[in-house]
C-alpha cells in the first residue's frame, strides 16, 4: 500500500531524486504528517520545509491539512515560474 | 459550450507558428470581431551573467489540467469564444518563442482582458519552472512577487 511522491525543479535537484514510493499501509495522513516522514528520510533537508514548497495532491493544489492515502500522487515543488 | 470553443491546450517541445494559430482562431468564425494574440520570448535578462538558454520543466498532466482550467475560467468570465494556450518545455535558445495565448471575442476589450488574465494566472498557477543556462552554469529562476500582485488584481476589480 504505497503512495507516490514526486519532486520537481530545484527541489528535485536538492534531494537528488524525482520520485519515490512510500509505504503507508492503510493509514490516512495529512500532508503535514507526510512531510514529517519525508523530513526524516531526507535528514531534515531545508528544501522540504513548508515555507519553501507548494504541494499538489492528485494534480490539484493542496495544503498541509489535505489528507492523503495509498494510491495518491503527492507532488512537492517550488513556486512556479512559467510564462 | 460548443465543441468549437473547447480550449486548445498544448504543452510541447516543438515550436509553433503564430500565423497558423491566428488562422485557426479566426477561420469560419464570423460572430467574433476581435482576436488578441500574445507571444512570450526568451530574453537576455539583465545582470552580470549572459544568458545562453532557458530550460523549462513542467509537471506532465497537472500542467495541461491547470491550463485548461485557466482557459475555461477566462472564457466564462470574459465571454471569450475560442481560446488557445501553447507553452513550450525543454531547452529554449535566446529569442525562442516560449508561450502563446490567443483568444477571440465579439469586441476587443474582452479579448485584451481575457488574454491578460490568462497570462497572469498561467505565470502564478501553472506548474512550470524556468532554469537559466548561462556561460558560468545554471540557476533556477525565483518566483516574483510582482507576478503574484498582477494575478491578484483580477480579484480586486470586482
Amino acid at each position: 500500500m504505497t503512495l507516490r511522491v514526486l519532486f520537481f525543479a530545484r527541489l528535485k535537484e536538492q534531494l537528488h531524486t524525482d520520485k519515490l514510493e512510500l509505504d503507508v499501509g492503510d493509514a490516512i495522513l495529512s500532508v503535514s504528517e507526510l512531510r514529517k516522514r519525508l523530513l526524516v528520510m531526507f535528514d531534515n533537508h531545508e528544501a522540504l520545509q513548508v515555507t519553501r514548497t507548494l504541494v499538489a495532491v492528485n494534480q490539484q493544489m493542496a495544503n498541509e491539512e489535505t489528507q492523503v492515502t495509498a494510491g495518491d500522487e503527492v507532488a512537492f515543488f517550488p513556486p512556479v515560474t512559467g510564462g | 459550450m460548443t465543441t468549437d470553443s473547447a480550449p486548445r491546450i498544448l504543452v510541447t517541445e516543438s515550436d509553433f507558428s503564430v500565423g497558423n494559430e491566428h488562422q485557426r482562431l479566426i477561420e469560419n468564425n464570423p460572430q467574433q470581431g476581435a482576436v488578441v494574440c500574445f507571444t512570450g520570448l526568451v530574453r537576455e535578462m539583465a545582470g552580470d551573467v549572459s544568458l545562453t538558454a532557458l530550460h523549462l520543466e513542467h509537471y506532465p498532466g497537472m500542467t495541461e489540467r491547470c491550463l485548461l482550467d485557466i482557459a475555461q475560467t477566462a472564457q466564462q468570465r470574459f465571454g471569450l469564444d475560442r481560446t488557445t494556450i501553447i507553452h513550450r518545455v525543454g531547452t529554449l535558445a535566446l529569442n525562442a518563442q516560449i508561450v502563446f495565448v490567443g483568444v477571440t471575442s465579439a469586441h476587443r476589450q474582452a479579448a485584451f482582458d481575457g488574454a491578460n488574465f490568462i497570462m497572469d494566472y498561467l505565470k502564478t498557477q501553472a506548474p512550470f519552472w524556468k532554469k537559466e543556462i548561462h556561460t558560468q552554469g545554471h540557476s533556477w529562476v525565483d518566483a516574483k512577487e510582482t507576478d503574484n500582485l498582477a494575478a491578484r488584481r483580477w480579484n480586486q476589480s470586482e
